[in-house]
């Protein structure tokens, strides 16, 4: 086998897969870190909203979506809140 | 005062306890008053590694519980007089490790040690939370592979929050990066992390690279720590290591691929 590397080293290598170890953690490190920094009352935040507003409207589990983001110095709290009344107007119009 | 410096991971299995036992020596050897402390509750290997399982009578649950006192539990390394070692207990009971308890031995061993280093079990369980909770310094061991990297970042994000510093709003544990099995030749080749690419990655203040080697296994055949073989490369690198965390400034050794003679090219495996 190590004889036919000495000629294979002329052509050239195909690159090694460290390079796509080093992109895949990359990604999945940040994706990790923006999930750790989130405040930790996110998920409770989001149950809560979604109970106060069922008592006014049915609305389903998915209905409320609570995003957070940070960017440098400046904390962003997304609320995304679909009503019903939205999506069958929504509807209506398709 | 004393220095609490845990040896952590997240990853089994990539090198813990064999720098446990050769920092704690490494410190010892320079003078330093040092206990290394297993806390690897079920699974103790620390006296594996470091060749005094023979001479385990009791140990640090034994302590926690006031069913034996420290001096008692503590074993006294035969090749260095100011080196301890306090063995973890084969009890099943994980939960016995509390955290007044540790907290407990850990500020007795304080009182006549300037050192105590902490070797974690693997995982993010109670153990690994009770060995890094008291923690000065950490040492982040990390093999240059995908799960352990992984593995050192979630282990540096509990660092961050769930340690006495972080509680009390202190200043925040030293982290360190140490690379083990490190192989410049397959790093060469492209086929695993380089120094570089993981340091990018976790930004951490890098204590040492120690490359792969069979001395490794030998030392812990033989229950010797690998840093007393100075011949061995992994010896001289745990040595480097030890020295930087006492402040001195050496170059990393080792991260280049060793050049190979046309014959032992042709003739490798």
């Amino acid at each position: 086998m190590r004889l036919l590397d000495i000629f294979r080293l002329r052509s050239p290598r195909p690159k090694g897969s460290s390079a796509i170890a080093k992109e895949r953690l990359q990604i999945l490190v940040a994706h990790d870190r923006t999930e750790r920094n989130r405040p930790s009352y996110l998920p409770k935040l989001q149950r809560e909203l979604l109970e106060v507003i069922r008592k006014y409207a049915d609305v389903d589990v998915s209905a409320v979506s609570v995003n957070y983001e940070q960017e440098d110095s400046r904390e962003v709290l997304e609320l995304n809140i679909v009503l019903p009344e939205i999506i069958a107007a929504v509807n209506k119009r398709v | 005062m004393a220095r609490i410096i845990v040896i952590t991971s997240g990853k089994g299995g990539v090198g813990k306890t064999t720098t446990s036992a050769s920092l704690a020596m490494g410190l010892a050897q320079r003078g330093n008053r040092t206990a290394v402390v297993d806390f690897d509750v079920g699974l103790r290997n620390l006296d594996l590694i470091m060749g005094c399982e023979r001479r385990v009578v009791y140990d640090f649950v034994n302590v926690i519980n006031d069913e034996a006192n420290l001096n008692q539990a503590l074993i006294r390394d035969r090749r260095c007089d100011d080196l301890y070692v306090l063995p973890a207990s084969q009890t099943r009971d994980k939960e016995a490790l509390t955290k007044e308890g540790v907290g407990k031995v850990l500020e007795e061993l304080a009182q006549t040690f300037e050192y105590i280093v902490c070797d974690s079990p693997a995982g993010i369980e109670h153990g690994a939370t009770m060995a890094m909770y008291y923690a000065d310094d950490a040492v982040v061991v990390t093999n240059p592979e995908v799960s352990s990297v992984r593995d050192s970042d979630r282990m540096l994000g509990i660092l961050a929050s769930k340690s006495r510093r972080a509680e009390t709003n202190a200043e925040p544990i030293h982290e360190y990066l140490l690379l083990t099995r490190y192989s410049p030749e397959r790093v060469a080749r492209g086929e695993m992390l380089g120094v570089e690419d993981v340091q990018e990655i976790l930004s951490l203040d890098l204590l040492g690279v120690i490359p792969e080697s069979k001395s490794v296994l030998n030392a812990s055949n033989s229950g010797v720590p690998v840093l007393l073989d100075p011949e061995s490369e992994a010896g001289q690198a745990y040595s480097d290591m030890v020295a930087r965390y006492l402040g001195e400034q050496l170059p990393h050794r080792f991260l280049e691929a060793r050049k190979r003679g046309f014959f032992s090219r042709l003739f490798r495996e």
